[in-house]
């Protein structure tokens, strides 16, 4: 999947899904010259499907948050 | 021979009653309950029992429905009522009046001294209160990481919004040194930073069980986290004072795995709206484009190689042609997984609308978005799924 790097690849669901609305609204509301709007557009399906994905595909992970003797924080898998 | 008369039966457990009744006419008696049994007659019949003797006891039906709590073998409780003596088995047993758990007087007086000095502190202030993030990507969650809380929060989330990275932060929940615990556990989550949301979850229990969610200090340690946190401790109906504090209160554990997360089935129809909607910006932009150069094509002082306007056409046919294939190819990657989302983007093509009532308002063959864009005494053209009609701004 490439997705256009100039507003980099959203990295957390609720950035993507803002990412869309943005993109919806600036397609929506503004006189977008072609070009822009292929580019919007290709954008576009790239963060809605990053967005489904991640909602269909994603498994909830649980991890538990400890501490080493040093009293620095760990975070590991936490067994079923 | 003993000289004295003998006392029939009768007479010396009349005696022993009167005795008996008289002496205990009203007591409280502290012990573990034993054998207890809801006879089908509605009455309860129990016994009180320590390390060193027994007391067999009853409590009549119509105070049966009187009790807060459910009586059951191995609960401490204070018994209140009075000793009576049943004659014809020579028994004497315990007429209970009220049965409750242990200490319960005793905690509910330092629940309600903590309430009060904490609520003149103003620490449960609604304008302390922060929202709680839309969507939050991780999730610390305190609680007993043996509990059936953790499983059941789990669950549920996965279910609703599998997107959530959960980080359990263990603590006990219980018993000594839990308060302790959980406050630290909170601070540990601050410290830790990164987590969007906290969560302190418990699973039901006595008063005395949620007891360390009513300690000060874990009241304090929520009043003084930055990551916004939510309270589920016990069952609806059990309230302790992390509840007041807590930026919100959900009723029970799995309750607030259902609220602190959006339904991923709403944002698929919202992730699908949207793309349905970028898909028809884009084709809108296509079509425009392309009646642009229909009219250069047509208009008389037009000169130039016919061929560029051609390649030009010839390429907006291909990007609508891609459009096209990229929303079949959209419905597809839903059609296996939600058969009912594709339906529901159909409903979304505008011409359906129309069906349900919607119309569609033109000023000079332009769609009308706003009421801005529409001043007294214009002519405009509304679209219903059956036709058109003509008609003015009043």
């Amino acid at each position: 999947m490439t997705a256009r790097k100039k507003e980099g690849v959203p990295g957390t669901f609720e950035e993507a899904m803002r990412r869309l609305e943005k993109i919806v609204e600036e397609l929506e509301n503004g006189d977008v010259p072609l070009e822009q709007a292929m580019e919007l557009y290709e954008e576009g399906i790239t963060v809605s499907k990053i967005c489904a994905e991640k909602l269909t595909k994603a498994e909830l992970t649980l991890k538990r948050l400890g501490k080493d003797i040093n009293g620095k924080f760990t975070v590991m898998d936490e067994e079923e | 021979m003993d000289a004295r008369q003998a006392l029939s039966v009768t007479e010396i457990t009349r005696r022993i009653k009167l005795a008996l009744e008289s002496g205990f006419p009203s007591c409280l008696v502290q012990g573990e309950l034993s054998n207890v049994h809801l006879h089908t007659s509605g009455h309860l019949y129990f016994s009180l029992k320590d390390s060193g003797a027994q007391l067999p006891g009853v409590m009549w039906r119509s105070r049966v429905g009187t009790l807060s709590i459910q009586p059951k073998d191995g609960m401490k409780v204070v018994v209140s009522g009075r000793i009576t003596v049943y004659e014809i088995r020579g028994n004497y047993q315990l007429d209970a009046q009220s049965i409750r758990p242990v200490g319960v007087g005793e905690l509910q007086a330092a629940f309600e001294e903590l309430k009060a000095k904490l609520a003149a502190e103003g620490l449960f202030d609604s304008d302390r209160k922060r929202p709680l993030p839309e969507m939050p990507g991780r999730i610390g969650i305190i609680t007993s990481p043996t509990g059936a809380v953790l499983q059941d929060m789990k669950n549920i989330l996965s279910r609703r919004f599998p997107a959530v990275e959960l980080i359990l932060i263990p603590s006990s929940v219980q018993g000594q040194g839990a308060a302790e615990q959980l406050a630290r556990a909170i601070e540990d989550a601050n410290d830790y930073g990164t987590l969007d949301l906290l969560v302190l979850a418990r699973g039901g229990g006595s008063l005395e069980d949620l007891w360390a969610f009513n300690e000060e200090i874990v009241a304090r340690a929520i009043a003084g986290s930055t990551i916004p946190v939510v309270s589920a401790v016990g069952h609806e109906t059990d309230v302790t004072i992390a509840d007041f504090v807590a930026d919100f209160r959900a009723p029970t554990p799995s309750a607030a795995a259902e609220l602190i997360v959006p339904d991923r089935r709403e944002l698929l129809e919202t992730v699908a709206n949207s793309w349905y909607r970028v898909s028809q910006s884009v084709l809108d932009i296509v079509s425009k484009q392309r009646e642009r150069i229909q009219h250069l094509l047509s208009s008389y002082a037009f000169n130039r190689p016919i061929d560029l306007f051609r390649q030009q056409s010839q390429r907006l046919d291909e990007t609508q042609r891609m459009l096209h294939r990229d929303i079949a190819g959209f419905l597809g990657l839903w059609g296996e997984r939600s058969r009912s989302l594709g339906l529901r983007l159909l409903a979304l093509n505008p011409r359906l609308a129309l069906k349900r009532g919607f119309a569609i308002v033109r000023k000079d063959d332009a769609v009308v978005s706003s009421r801005r864009a529409l001043q007294s005494r214009d002519a405009v053209e509304v679209e219903f799924h059956d036709g058109k009609i003509r008609s003015t701004i009043d």
